[in-house]
């Protein structure tokens, strides 16, 4: 078909990258996850706060996050080598892969989360504030909860956002489609695997996308 | 219950500052329902919100239940503010929770047990209507039973006074008539003490025991609202009054009687009646006491929170003695009476 060959595509060395995108990709979005939303809230509330210190803590805090979100992914992963050593105790594979994952990515969720923050109705968090509520009984129980489909919208998009970025980790050995695709395709030419690579990176950026919407409709309560 | 004390409300910065309220004193007696009348901008909204300082006042004191909280570090105040219900004009319940959960939400930042909640919430979703729909979410229901959720979560801490911000502003007039009779009740029953604010006569007319008018950020006017409401002083009251059907049929009514071709002796007269002589035949057994002809040219008959009251439009045909002899006589009756013409 097309001139091309496909019987000549090793499935094993398929499989396995297979395998470490999704370990990547799982990873990553798991601790993505873990910082990104701390963080986020955190955005939120500094931009709402009426203290002056809190108000300089929230420019600094922020200036942070663009300058990570601006620095082009793949010179992200290479300047964090020494960090990922000192973190993973290697720099290189699916491990060394997960820090500068997470590190690109945190602050791009953490974002994400502070806008669907501030799609919450002020007026229940005013209502909230009426009833006694502290802080952090704000936070947890109103803002959260009240955010949960934006939030999960967000985690959908970083998801497929860090799918992408590992197809840079072939920088640090990091294996995974992406990187088969880049070898195979591009530096020699064998479009085969090429394809078939990105036929299964289309295919788990459709699930991951589908599974969110599906989980944003499933809490949507407007 | 509530006292306000100097109250003033400065916005903005030194640059552009906008005066919401400026020294303002108000005192709500506990167990009543006290109306506040305003247009919007006169400074309602900011007076409502200093109340549980969701907006905290420039300067002057806010009293509850004879504590100043003005003066309150963070937690005594989140501590007082469970003992303050609120409802507001879009409600603002949790989208994301239940009827029940929504009722449920003061008590669980308090940590109440879980079968206590249950038993509260239980309660109050009887009280005000809402059992069938618990599970529903606040999107599944109309105005009005989003406000009764409003009504029921602001009840499940027990507070001692319920703030209702425009709460029936939302609402189509028949809904609005429901909610306002469900906050009747709970006054009664509960002889929580009421403060709303609104800028429909038809509101303070229905429930509140007294009212004020609140203009560029001071009270203009206050007092029980029989007596401001029959007897407007300022024009910002009269402007409500006019406003409100009934009290603008009654203006309307009076120009057209005016315009009426009437003999240029006869004395036109306003009669107010108040209480229960309004359904009384005072005014004919006068007229057969005097022996003077009338004319009735307009009237209207209402009722101010339970109180019934008639405002008659009358033109009294004979000769001043006798026209004079039966004014006196309605005013020995207790009727307020003014010759208009």
């Amino acid at each position: 078909m097309w001139g091309l060959d496909f019987s000549k595509i090793d499935w094993a060395e398929m499989g396995t990258a297979s395998t470490d995108t999704l370990q990547m990709m799982g990873y990553a979005t798991l601790f993505t996850f873990l910082i990104g939303l701390p963080l986020g809230v955190l955005l939120y509330t500094f931009s709402r706060s009426s203290s002056a210190v809190l108000g300089w803590v929230y420019r600094i805090l922020s200036l942070i996050v663009n300058i990570i979100r601006s620095v082009p992914f793949i010179i992200l992963i290479v300047a964090l080598i020494p960090v990922t050593r000192a973190i993973m105790g290697v720099s290189s594979g699916v491990e060394g892969t997960i820090p500068p994952l997470v590190i690109g990515a945190a602050p791009f969720f953490a974002r994400l989360v502070e806008t669907a923050l501030r799609e919450v109705d002020r007026g229940v968090i005013e209502a909230s504030h009426a009833m006694g509520a502290t802080t952090f009984q704000v936070i947890r129980k109103v803002l959260l909860p009240e955010s949960l489909p934006g939030l999960i919208a967000g985690m959908t998009i970083t998801a497929v956002t860090l799918v992408s970025y590992t197809a840079m980790s072939g920088m640090v050995g990091g294996g995974g489609l992406g990187d088969l695709a880049i070898r195979y395709g591009y530096y020699r030419y064998e479009k085969e695997v090429m394809i078939v690579s990105v036929i299964f990176m289309v295919i788990l950026v459709q699930v991951l996308q589908m599974l969110g919407d599906r989980l944003v409709i499933h809490f949507t309560r407007k | 219950m509530i006292e306000l004390k100097q109250l003033t409300k400065i916005y903005g910065s030194k640059k552009k500052m906008t005066t919401a309220l400026s020294g303002l004193n108000l005192k709500v007696n506990k167990g009543e329902i006290f109306g506040v009348i305003g247009h919007s901008g006169a400074g309602k909204s900011t007076l409502i919100r200093c109340i549980n300082l969701l907006e905290r006042p420039s300067q002057g004191e806010v009293w509850v239940g004879g504590t100043d909280l003005t003066k309150l570090g963070k937690r005594e105040l989140q501590q007082h503010r469970r003992k303050i219900g609120m409802i507001f004009q879009h409600f603002n319940l949790l989208s994301s929770a239940t009827v029940y959960d929504n009722v449920a939400f003061p008590l669980t930042l308090t940590g109440t047990p879980k079968a206590q909640i249950q038993a509260k919430v239980n309660e109050l979703l009887a009280l005000v209507g809402l059992e069938e729909h618990r599970g529903k979410y606040p999107a599944q229901l109309s105005g009005g039973q989003k406000q009764r959720v409003g009504i029921a979560r602001a009840l499940a801490s027990d507070p001692d006074v319920l703030l209702c911000d425009e709460a029936t502003s939302a609402l189509d007039p028949q809904t609005t008539d429901s909610i306002l009779k469900l906050l009747l009740d709970i006054n009664r029953k509960f002889n929580l003490t009421i403060l709303l604010i609104t800028h429909e006569m038809h509101v303070i007319q229905s429930i509140c025991d007294r009212v004020a008018v609140i203009h560029e950020g001071g009270i203009v006017e206050e007092g029980p609202v029989t007596e401001v409401f029959l007897k407007p002083r300022h024009f910002v009251t009269r402007e409500f009054i006019n406003r409100d059907a009934a009290g603008s049929a009654g203006e309307e009514g009076l120009k057209l009687a005016a315009s009426v071709p009437h003999p240029e002796w006869a004395r036109l007269v306003k009669i107010t009646f108040l209480g229960a002589k309004t359904y009384e035949s005072v005014l004919s057994q006068v007229v057969r006491e005097t022996g003077v002809n009338f004319a009735i040219l307009q009237g209207t008959i209402s009722t101010i929170k339970d109180v019934p009251y008639g405002k008659l439009t009358v033109s009294f045909e004979g000769d001043d003695e006798k026209v004079g002899r039966t004014l006196a006589l309605l005013r020995e009756r207790d009727l307020d009476v003014e010759v208009i013409g």
